[in-house]
């Protein structure tokens, strides 16, 4: 399988990347590099296997449902790029 | 006399128990170093004032023969650790000036042992890298040079500053994380001892996220001892990480000097790679013997699906991550640039903070989690991963331990491999099989090759059991009797 700079443009796009028009051809034929590489995992035998997630075979562990952290507003909002009265400010989300 | 930062992380231990010098004096001595080593470019952020304080508080509570098991200790901290009230980037711009309003777990602990923190060190961009040559502070320098040359070699990567500082004498010792082989072959490339151990032996708390099935931390140090008193004070259970295992923490320095009569050392026979050059193989055959000197079996052994770990993990190593870095959106943290719309903002805003690997990385991770493809690509490589962790349980039933080189090749220069993306990836062809298995492994240095640049041997472990890759590792160590250091032209 490989990508053209169509696709390129729609994987950015899924990913949320920027990408300059004239990057896009040069991007192709770098992933399509790797993509081929990665192809010769189509050799192995994998008929049976369960895909492996983790390399822990333990349920994800589960605690009492109490709040143990919060009143931090100030801390949650230090780092923002920008804030109004306790809030983030974003772009307009819903038309 | 030879300074204070010529020590080792125990003889400086020793020498602050017998009252020779005080931790305010090894700190200074470090801050004066790392002030003359900007060449290297090793650390991003010096924190003088803080570790004089930390070193003063380590101070009084000698005093009061209060001490923790690393009091007094100068320490560097690779960048990915968020680390309370000081900038922490991960090499990316996109953080911009981020300040964490809280400490990883791993740092908390040294701390809680009473280290001092110099400094954030250098790395590649969320860890993503081999030679430090994608962090967006610039590359870090190697201290070692080929003899009578002065190109500048990479240090390796992703803990490439970390790697570059403790083989500079600019800390006792560093963190460092390890995702596909970032703590060991940066170790190999700089003469330093790197340890990995198994997945969830260190929490993952607080370090900024790149493959979340396969980010461990472990540290960089310049002997094997140095590297278990660390390590045992970086480990432990962590409520705070659903993958943290709850088990003891053995003492890991206990076992340094263990003996080696009877224990079986497997040899895999896959990687011996075409292209290996000849001097890694000699360093290979020398292990092997004085591991034998020590009184081990050497077992012949085969792990038949080494040559499909690499293209597994630049599979799942990048679909963990275009998930992961999906949260820098440039609305909660770091760099936000605006566009039209929303939309707009978040693609701006990731591409102008994202450097080329890290984007490469994502779009590969997106494309292959994509519709119609996650079956071929996604879900194949974690069945490949499966085969990968079946080769190590069975060959652990044949022996204790593996032996094998570290990297397969000495450091090499900046700008060599930068534009290759696979020869860069192929670095890591002898570590990034622990990763995927989730085995503990230890590098260490084992001799200078013929331009005078040090080599690494790795030892791989059973799960949990890092005390036979440092009783293994501290054997090594004796036996290759290294003690070069990197001439100091910085």
């Amino acid at each position: 399988m490989s990508v053209d700079a169509k696709t390129v443009r729609k994987i950015a796009h899924l990913a949320r990347l920027e990408v300059a028009e004239e990057r896009l051809a040069p991007l192709a034929d770098e992933l399509n590099g790797i993509l081929h590489w990665i192809e010769q995992l189509n050799e192995v035998d994998v008929e049976g296997v369960a895909p492996m997630a983790s390399v822990e075979d333990v349920s994800t562990p589960v605690r009492q449902d109490i709040v143990n952290d919060g009143n931090i507003r100030d801390d949650v909002l230090a780092n923002a790029p920008r804030t109004e009265e306790g809030f983030f400010v974003m772009p307009k989300a819903v038309e | 006399m030879s300074a204070l930062n010529d020590l080792t992380l125990a003889g400086a231990l020793k020498g602050l128990a017998a009252k020779d010098f005080s931790s305010r004096e090894l700190t200074q001595a470090h801050l004066d170093a790392m002030g003359a080593a900007g060449q290297l470019n090793a650390y991003l952020v010096t924190t003088a004032e803080r570790a004089l304080t930390m070193a003063d508080a380590s101070d009084a509570r000698r005093a009061n023969a209060k001490t923790g098991p690393l009091d007094g200790i100068p320490l560097g901290i690779k960048d990915l650790f968020c680390t309370k009230g000081v900038r922490t980037t991960a090499g990316s711009k996109i953080l911009g000036d981020f300040t964490p309003p809280y400490e990883s777990t791993v740092s908390a602990n040294l701390w809680r042992d009473g280290a001092v923190m110099l400094g954030k060190l250098n790395m590649d961009e969320f860890a993503m890298g081999s030679s430090n040559e994608n962090s967006a502070f610039g590359p870090v320098v190697n201290p070692w040079r080929a003899n009578g040359e002065t190109q500048a070699l990479v240090p390796g990567g992703s803990s490439g500053g970390s790697a570059a500082a403790v083989a500079a004498n600019l800390c006792l010792g560093a963190t460092a994380t390890d995702t596909g082989g970032s703590i060991r072959q940066p170790a190999s490339f700089t003469g330093t001892v790197g340890v990995k151990p198994t997945y969830g032996r260190c929490s993952r708390y607080g370090i900024v996220a790149f493959a979340s099935s396969l980010d461990q931390a472990g540290p960089i140090t310049r002997t094997v001892e140095d590297a278990a008193i660390m390590l045992r004070s970086m480990s432990g259970y962590d409520p705070k990480d659903s993958t943290s295992i709850n088990a003891d923490v053995p003492d890991f320095a206990a076992a340094c000097t263990r003996s080696l009569k009877g224990l079986r050392i497997g040899i895999p026979k896959e990687y011996r790679v075409e292209g290996m050059p000849a001097e890694i193989e000699k360093i290979w055959a020398d292990g092997i013997d004085w591991l034998r000197a020590e009184g081990c079996e050497i077992v012949d052994v085969s792990l038949p699906h080494t040559q499909y770990a690499l293209p597994a993990y630049y599979i799942i190593a990048p679909a963990e991550a275009s998930s992961n870095l999906a949260r820098y959106d440039g609305m909660r943290y770091g760099v936000r640039v605006d566009g039209a719309d929303l939309t707009e903002t978040y693609e701006k805003s990731r591409g102008a903070g994202f450097g080329e690997e890290v984007r490469r990385r994502i779009m590969i991770g997106a494309y292959v989690l994509s519709a119609g493809f996650y079956d071929a690509y996604y879900i194949r490589a974690q069945k490949v991963r499966a085969r990968i962790a079946e080769d190590f349980n069975a060959v652990f039933t044949q022996c204790d331990a593996l032996l094998t080189p570290t990297a397969p090749s000495a450091a090499f220069g900046i700008n060599a491999k930068f534009n290759d993306p696979i020869k860069m990836y192929l670095n890591d062809i002898f570590t990034v099989t622990a990763n995927l298995a989730g085995l503990p492994g230890i590098s260490v240095p084992a001799s200078l090759d013929s331009s005078g640049l040090p080599l690494g041997l790795q030892v791989i472990g059973k799960a949990m059991d890092e005390e036979t890759c440092f009783a293994v590792g501290g054997a090594l160590e004796r036996a290759a009797g290294f003690n070069a250091k990197p001439g100091k032209w910085w």
